[in-house]
């Protein structure tokens, strides 16, 4: 229906589109990678835009740096509940999880299950993390073409995740699935229907009440089932809210590291005197993961509601009104940035970038992702000279989960 | 100029000379002492600039704002005199402070 009144927007020029006609949540935008124009356009006419009509109904955007940050500051006036992503939930199947809660309830999950990614803990893993890496970097073919998402992207943080959670390790691949159905509805081929979305994530429900049941009854342990399973906070969850946080840690650890893994790749294909720059200075690795994140920017946006009217860089914001952070924008804002839609591996202040938001809610996994994304290209740095892309990456229809799908690579040892 | 001195985790010492007007965290960042982060550049939203002031400066320091509170609040490695640097103005009061910088940044 919404399609029938709002024109595509890759057909049309984005310097001269009406403002209002601007829709950048169409899905075409992001899969034909189109979308960066029409947000430059936005940051520097309308940096707080309405969009009166939309597939995901109105909403505004938000699209510079300063003012993404206002609003992830005031989670008083912005809240993260109902969710976080433009798509409203589905009315009778709610997700309950901490993402999507303000304060106090928001604190106390999250304080529950933190300590399980917090850099203390971390050091303890990286051991385990590496030798994972070697192990899937030397069963690569060398020379012949294959799927660097799927070989590589995927299966690391699957891995990560099966380690994490302490999860049957040859059943690994379920989290993928769960991962990908729990964010993909019916439109993007991932399920063929909500039913059978909601049957899956029920066996998802089940799998982890069968492991939940398991560690709830022996000493705590540093997996984060049994984290759940203990703490006060979390111990009595229903079943629902139990399914929302699970999905949470899969999804927040799984679509965002694996995409990070493969935009690397891209960037530094694109950008041959940084690769350059990589070869003859392994030391610019921290620095560099922190560019690529901000480059891929994993999560292209986070969804508010307003609670409270506000006026929001000279726009008024009414109570109940849907605000899209667009992180993919913000992290191209030539007024925060220096040489925005550059990769620049040694650049300065790196790590300021918003792909991992601010405020309350701010990415409780980053140390972690930092951590995987370091140890792999420390790794990789060893092995091979290049990581040919062969061919153009595809990319997912979706304008939350940033990244791709497939990406054909030949590697080159040293 | 006001003299700040930061103890790293190991307990290796940088004293340095920050001006008035500037943060704690800044005059870190401008002086090269490493373990702040400061993701968010000085917004107090990230808490990446965490430190632990010197006990005997925490009366002159005072405590934190309820939006600094509220980001302290989720680190599990708080303690009783942690605050965010960023959100600690350089004064001619402070001349001498001490602070100790935490073991891992979250
Ligand atoms: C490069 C990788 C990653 C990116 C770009 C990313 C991005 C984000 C973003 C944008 C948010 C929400 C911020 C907001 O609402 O303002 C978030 C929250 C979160 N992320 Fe990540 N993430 C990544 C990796 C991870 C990993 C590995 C985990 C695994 C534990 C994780 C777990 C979470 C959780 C639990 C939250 C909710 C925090 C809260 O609401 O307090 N993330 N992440
Ligand atoms: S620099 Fe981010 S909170 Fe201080």
């Amino acid at each position: 229906m919404a399609e029938a009144t709002t024109p595509l927007m890759v057909d049309l020029d984005p310097a001269t589109v009406p403002l209002e006609d601007i829709d950048v949540s169409q899905r075409e935008l992001w899969s034909q990678n189109k979308k960066y124009p029409f947000f430059k356009r936005l940051r520097d006419e309308a940096p707080v835009h309405y969009c009166k009509d939309s597939e995901f109904g109105p909403y505004w955007s938000v699209t510079r740096f300063e003012d993404i940050m206002e609003v992830e500051q005031n989670w008083q006036s912005f809240s993260s509940d109902p969710t976080i992503v433009i798509q409203d939930p589905e009315e009778d199947f709610e997700l309950p999880m901490f993402i999507a809660m303000d304060p106090p309830k928001h604190d106390e999950q999250r304080k529950t299950v933190q300590g399980v990614v917090a850099p203390r803990n971390l050091q303890n893993l990286e051991g385990t993390i590496r030798s994972r890496v070697q192990t899937i970097l030397d069963d690569l073919p060398v020379g012949e073409q294959f799927n660097w998402v799927d070989r590589v992207s995927i299966e690391l943080t699957t891995q990560m995740l099966a380690t994490l959670f302490d999860f049957p390790f040859e059943d690994r691949r379920k989290l993928t699935r769960w991962s990908d159905v729990a964010t993909g509805g019916p439109e993007t081929g991932i399920v063929e229907s909500e039913e059978q979305r909601r049957e899956e994530l029920y066996e998802c429900l089940e799998y982890f009440t069968r492991l939940w049941q398991e560690r709830e009854g022996t000493e705590e342990g540093i997996d984060l089932i049994s984290m759940l399973a203990h703490g006060d906070a979390t111990k009595n969850m229903d079943p629902q809210e139990y399914l929302g946080n699970l999905v949470l840690l899969i999804v927040g650890g799984n679509d965002t590291t694996r995409n990070s893994i493969t935009g690397g790749v891209i960037a530094l294909n694109e950008n041959p005197g940084e690769y350059a720059k990589l070869r003859n200075n392994p030391k610019v690795i921290p620095n560099m993961v922190s560019e690529i994140i901000r480059w891929v920017t994993p999560l292209a946006h986070m969804r508010r509601t307003a609670v409270k009217d506000y006026v929001l860089n000279g726009q008024q914001i009414k109570a109940g009104d849907k605000l899209v952070m667009w992180y993919a924008s913000g992290n191209r804002d030539e007024r925060a940035i220096d040489r925005p839609d550059e990769f620049i591996i040694d650049r300065a202040r790196a790590r300021q970038h918003l792909s991992f938001g601010f405020g309350i809610h701010r990415c409780m996994g980053n140390r972690l992702a930092e951590m995987q994304l370091r140890i792999l290209w420390e790794e990789i740095q060893k092995r091979f000279h290049k990581i040919e892309m062969v061919g153009e990456p595809e990319r997912i229809p979706s304008n939350f989960v940033h990244g791709f799908s497939d990406l054909q690579v030949v590697l080159h040892p040293h | 100029m006001v003299k700040i001195t930061y103890i790293e985790h190991d307990g290796t010492q940088h004293q340095i000379d920050a001006e008035v007007g500037t943060t704690v965290m800044n005059a870190a960042l401008d002086n090269l002492v490493p373990g702040i982060d400061a993701d968010c550049g000085g917004e107090c939203s990230c808490a990446t600039c965490h430190v632990m002031v010197d006990k005997t400066w925490m009366p002159k320091v005072g405590s934190p704002s309820d939006a600094e509170e509220s980001m302290l609040d989720l680190n599990p490695e708080r303690v009783e005199n942690s605050r965010l640097s960023c959100q600690i103005p350089v004064t001619d009061e402070l001349d001498g402070l001490v602070v100790n910088l935490p073991e891992f940044q979250f």
